[in-house]
């Protein structure tokens, strides 16, 4: 895979003068033939572009982790998988290398009924992760590896697979909300908490409230700033609230499916000691959002001041229960690569938390100063001094 | 029938053979004709009832049909605990309700910017959508209730609120100020606070015990939302 890496990019780079070329023989005019002889050269360039970068991509983010999705994949839900995970041992150069270190290592590996004995009796799947954590003597392991085979056992499209994933009980909630409010240095929300059983009813309603939240604050804080304006006519601005859906639920799952496929390939070339599964990564997101619905209530209060201190609270709170949740997944990782990718985490959150402020938030004293007359003036000063 | 009952009953009497060892020696002549009529108590009642749906005139089925969603109402306007609504559900009652709000909470075509009210079918998507979210949620929480039992239940459950919704309505046409905006939030939350234990009442027995909030709460944001698209309707 490697010494093709350089053919690529020379193709590459080939293309990009081959293209830059043309337009500069061939520089913009009004004229019709100039246009269509660039285009012709823009079409050439963007279908060769196309392919090659679909074939770097294919190389580099497909070949290897997708062997890893579906290892991962079948050694969860066991149902479905079964017969694609008959495709997975074939090449897996990281567990040939780990079974030659070890010869005498054992695995236990719970599947469901498809499973062919071959398999079970071969390849020690996945064992490095396994005895890893074995070795740190985290006895959790064995036991939600287990678990997790034992439970989720139903093929995908009966109705009890899906309720696996709601099998919480109230107490478990508040417990996984409590965890992250107060994000503790040392302890792993996941590990804690989460214990193998993500749900998915934390994380698709705490969005649900938190897109309302944001939306009806959001218009009640426009209200009470625009309160005395005589030009001002109270909407209710329903369009907000589907684009907040469609930022927070984005937001909450391909965040964590892009993370999820990242961690899957930096696992392929490091092996880490922590793995996440995919709803455990949705499941700390969802989680990780509960601190901005009383942030949002709190928005209203029409204080620049206070908002942006707000701000700061909420991103302390929820990038610190992320940054610690993810830092030992990458902590075995060049070291470049896993601050990178803590970074890359926070600056998002910020982002969401920053995007929804300004777009959903009209800013408090700008409005005021182009309708400096007598009478909104007054009100002005009412309205602050409330 | 009696000759069986005598053969089997004399070994238990005299001596300890074997239960029904003398059923070997039972012969039932063929001369004794075995005829009786065999009724089941519901069966003349389906009989009649659908050779006569058939027949009767069209106000009869729909006088029917009114009267079986107006005694809904009731109960969701006294809100005991009582199975009607869930045993003989029906979605008309949350049709007509959904429908009756869409209309008179949608954005009159005069006014036409973007940030407005929500459309007819904004508002429409919002609840029927919301109800099927809800009793989703609370089937893959362990419910045992219905999918259509339980969207009976929510649809029903919206009947304070369209009632607060006409009230609003009504009290807009007087002049606006501080004074109308309160008494409509003071209708809108009484109305709502009556949708949730309305909706609670029927709903909570279903759940099993340790998940009770879990399952509620989706119930108090959907009627939460609709409180405040009724409390935020601007007219013109």
């Amino acid at each position: 895979m490697e010494p093709l890496d350089p053919l690529g990019l020379v193709s590459l780079y080939l293309l990009l003068s081959g293209y830059l070329y043309t337009d500069l023989s061939h520089p913009t005019k009004e004229g019709g033939k100039e246009n269509s002889t660039i285009s012709n050269a823009e079409t050439r360039f963007v279908c060769v572009y196309f392919i090659l970068v679909s074939y770097e991509v294919y190389l580099f983010f497909l070949f290897r982790p997708l062997q890893n999705f579906f290892l991962i994949i079948g050694r969860r839900p066991a149902g479905w998988m079964a017969a694609v995970g008959d495709l997975q041992f074939e090449e897996f150069g990281n567990a040939a290398a780990t079974a030659a270190e070890n010869p005498g290592a054992t695995t236990i590996s719970i599947e469901g009924p498809g499973e062919s004995p071959a398999h079970q009796a071969g390849l020690p799947r996945g064992s490095g992760g396994e005895e890893d954590d074995e070795l740190l003597g985290n006895d959790d392991s064995d036991k939600t590896e287990l678990l997790a085979g034992q439970k989720k056992s139903s093929p995908f499209w009966t109705f009890e697979y899906y309720q696996t994933f709601f099998d919480v009980d109230t107490y478990q909630v508040f417990d996984r909300i409590k965890g992250s409010l107060l994000p503790i240095p040392g302890k792993n929300f996941v590990r804690l908490y989460i214990r193998s059983n993500p749900d998915l009813y934390g994380p698709f309603w705490i969005c649900a409230t938190l897109v309302f939240a944001i939306a009806i604050s959001g218009n009640l804080s426009n209200f009470l700033i625009h309160l005395g304006e005589k030009t001002y006519h109270y909407v209710p601005e329903f369009r907000k609230v589907s684009i907040a859906a469609t930022i927070i639920y984005a937001y909450a799952w391909l965040v964590p499916l892009a993370l999820w496929g990242f961690l899957m390939w930096r696992n392929s070339k490091v092996m880490n000691i922590v793995s996440y599964s995919f709803l455990e990564i949705v499941c700390v997101y969802g989680y990780s959002l509960f601190i901005y619905i009383p942030t949002a209530v709190l928005w209203i209060i029409p204080q620049k001041a206070v908002r942006w201190i707000l701000v700061m609270i909420a991103l302390g709170v929820s990038g610190s229960v992320l940054a610690m949740t993810f830092w030992p997944a990458v902590r075995e990782d060049n070291r470049r690569i896993a601050l990178a990718t803590i970074v890359t985490i926070v600056l998002l959150h910020t982002l969401l938390s920053v995007g929804c402020l300004a777009y959903f938030f009209d800013a408090p004293e700008m409005d005021h100063l182009p309708t400096a007359t007598a009478a909104p003036n007054q009100t002005v000063a009412a309205a602050k001094a409330r | 029938m009696a000759k069986a009952a005598e053969s089997s009953g004399e070994p238990g009497t005299t001596s300890p053979r074997p239960l029904f060892a003398g059923l070997s020696d039972i012969s039932i002549s063929q001369d004794i004709p075995v005829e009786g009529e065999i009724t089941i108590p519901m069966r003349s009642h389906i009989r009649e009832f659908d050779s006569s749906t058939l027949n009767e005139s069209v106000q009869n089925t729909i006088m029917r049909d009114l009267k079986a969603v107006g005694k809904k109402f009731m109960h969701v306007l006294y809100p005991r605990k009582s199975n009607t609504l869930l045993r003989d559900w029906d979605l008309w009652g949350p049709l007509i309700l959904c429908v009756t709000l869409a209309l008179m909470l949608q954005r009159s075509s005069v006014d036409s910017e973007k940030d407005g009210g929500p459309q007819f079918a904004e508002v429409f998507v919002i609840v029927w959508f919301g109800a099927v979210t809800i009793t989703l949620n609370s089937k893959l929480l362990g419910g045992n209730i219905s999918f259509f039992q339980s969207l009976c239940v929510l649809g029903y459950c919206i009947l304070p609120l369209t009632v607060a919704m006409l009230v609003c309505r009504l009290v807009l046409l007087a002049e606006q100020g501080p004074i109308n905006f309160m008494v409509r939030l003071f209708v809108v939350i009484v109305m709502f606070t009556w949708s949730i234990v309305a909706s609670t009442a029927f709903l909570a027995d279903s759940q099993p015990p340790n998940r009770k909030a879990l399952a509620i709460y989706p119930v108090f944001l959907f009627y939460f939302v609709i409180s405040w698209m009724i409390l935020t309707f601007t007219p013109q």
